[in-house]
């Protein structure tokens, strides 16, 4: 059975179709990503499937369950977990801390304020950093982490939950080489029972993770396939590139 | 009493200066709106006088402390509080854990009970997650969450944006309630109904500089020097 199944999803904001029956289905283990050019439509598809957004039409299914009505909330608990950018909230928390809270969501529903601490939960936050390499700066206030490491750190939230499904939204942006290559490392070696779905505008990213890739072009899908049918697609090329031909250009 | 004091602050990322030497006074209890057009460098201020971006060269004391290149979380404890753009929340944390994280152990004059009397629809909402909140009790969320750090400089990036203009009036009167209570407040802006309802005074940035800073009944009796530095009319 498939982790994800959207099913003729459809979102439109105002005249704008920004997402028009799209299809997309996210096999046990894929490391899937979602590309397209600007205004493809692949932060309104992502947030239709997080439960941010609700669709005008079509179905997202979770392990077979519809959950399309579901909350954002409801989708973690049934194993949908995504990446926010919500580590820096508490500045004075440390990193350590901060998963520690995210632990306590997921373990224990019920959060015990400090100085209450539970050691089960501090062990698992530990190993949760260790997971993500950022065991050394665990007691670092999440404000003074880098970006590159602020980036890390929303991995290892996202993970506190034991998802089954990980979404994540440009988890590239703006990290510079070395902490891109980081990441890669990160993301390739998570467990195989975890499936990871990703938005990325970055394509060597993209090529050296995913092992399915589907192409969003004004809101519908124009391709779903692995990197190399993708790589190889005319039509992908030209709607990143655009329909006039480079010698049109300067002619 | 100037509260805070920027000279010449230069900043920006990688190797693009967005910032060039910019000087700013604010005083306790006073309301600053700050506007430009996008790229103006409104935001990279708030986040340099943060500590999230850092400053190649200059000064910025906060109640006579220099805290230029110092650490987030020293600012933080120094008095400064940040409500960043785009009103960040833990969607499976409740309003009520929030506000509890927030306060910590501090004590002052916000308190969580404080907080709700000001906000009762966030008093409503105690046990919902913040990811069931609107945009505009997400945002109010967000406020409560920087005042109850009690901090004596508030800087809101945009808090405006994108809400229903009865949101935005809420949002105001926590504005004033801070100012009453000798806050010093920033308040970076593009919609200039908010500005022009909170702010003693109105500064323009353009091009990474402050170029203008007048009383705001001033600024709104003259539309024209507001339609040249804003590119409104």
């Amino acid at each position: 059975m498939s982790v994800l199944r959207c099913r003729a999803l459809s979102r439109s904001f105002g005249a704008l179709k920004a997402v028009s029956e799209v299809d997309l289905v996210v096999e046990p283990g894929a490391r899937h990503a979602l590309i397209g050019p600007n205004g493809a439509g692949k932060s309104t598809l992502f947030k239709l499937v997080t439960g941010t957004m609700r669709p005008d039409t079509g179905h997202v299914e979770l392990a077979g369950q519809d959950v399309t009505t579901l909350s954002e909330v409801k989708r973690c608990r049934l194993g949908m977990s995504q990446t926010l950018q919500h580590s820096s909230l508490f500045a004075s928390m440390t990193a350590l801390e901060t998963v520690e809270l995210a632990v306590q969501r997921h373990e224990k529903g019920r959060i015990a304020f400090l100085p209450r601490k539970q050691p089960v939960v501090g062990e698992r936050a530990g190993k949760l950093l260790a997971d993500v390499g950022l065991i050394r700066r665990r007691e670092v206030p999440v404000p003074s982490l880098s970006h590159g490491e602020r980036k890390q750190l929303e991995v290892a939230l996202a993970l506190a939950c034991r998802p089954s499904l990980l979404l994540l939204d440009e988890p590239a942006a703006g990290l510079s080489p070395a902490e891109r290559a980081r990441l890669v490392e990160l993301l390739g070696g998570l467990p195989s029972e975890i499936t990871v779905l990703f938005v990325e505008h970055d394509l060597d990213l993209v090529f050296a993770l995913a092992d399915a890739v589907t192409v969003l072009h004004l809101g519908r899908v124009l391709l779903s396939g692995p990197p190399a049918q993708v790589r190889a697609s005319d039509a992908v090329r030209e709607a990143y590139l655009g329909s006039s031909r480079r010698e049109e250009l300067w002619a | 009493m100037t509260f805070l004091q920027v000279r010449g602050l230069v900043s920006g990322y990688d190797r693009s200066t967005v910032l060039n030497a910019v000087d700013l006074d604010l005083d306790s209890g006073a309301t600053l709106g700050l506007l430009g057009r996008n790229g103006a460098g409104k935001s990279t201020l708030v986040l340099t006088l943060a500590g999230l971006v850092s400053p190649t060269s200059g000064s910025v004391t906060v109640g006579g402390v220099e805290l230029a290149g110092k650490r987030p979380d020293q600012i933080a404890r120094a008095g400064v509080a940040l409500v960043p753009q785009g009103r960040r929340v833990w969607a499976t944390l409740t309003v009520g854990e929030h506000l509890t994280l927030a306060a910590g152990r501090r004590t002052g004059t916000w308190t969580v009970d404080g907080i709700l009397d000001l906000l009762p629809r966030l008093r409503e909402r105690r046990r919902q997650y913040a990811g069931q909140l609107s945009g505009g009790e997400q945002q109010m969320l967000a406020v409560a969450r920087a005042l109850l750090t009690n901090p004596r400089l508030v800087l809101l990036d945009e808090p405006s944006d994108g809400l229903a203009p009865a949101i935005v009036e809420q949002i105001g009167a926590v504005i004033t309630t801070m100012r009453a209570e000798g806050v010093a407040v920033l308040l970076v802006e593009q919609d200039l109904h908010l500005a022009f309802a909170c702010a003693d005074e109105i500064a323009v940035m353009e091009k990474g500089a402050l170029v203008h800073r007048v009383p705001t009944p001033q600024f709104r009796r003259d539309p024209e020097t507001a339609g040249r530095l804003l590119g409104v009319s």
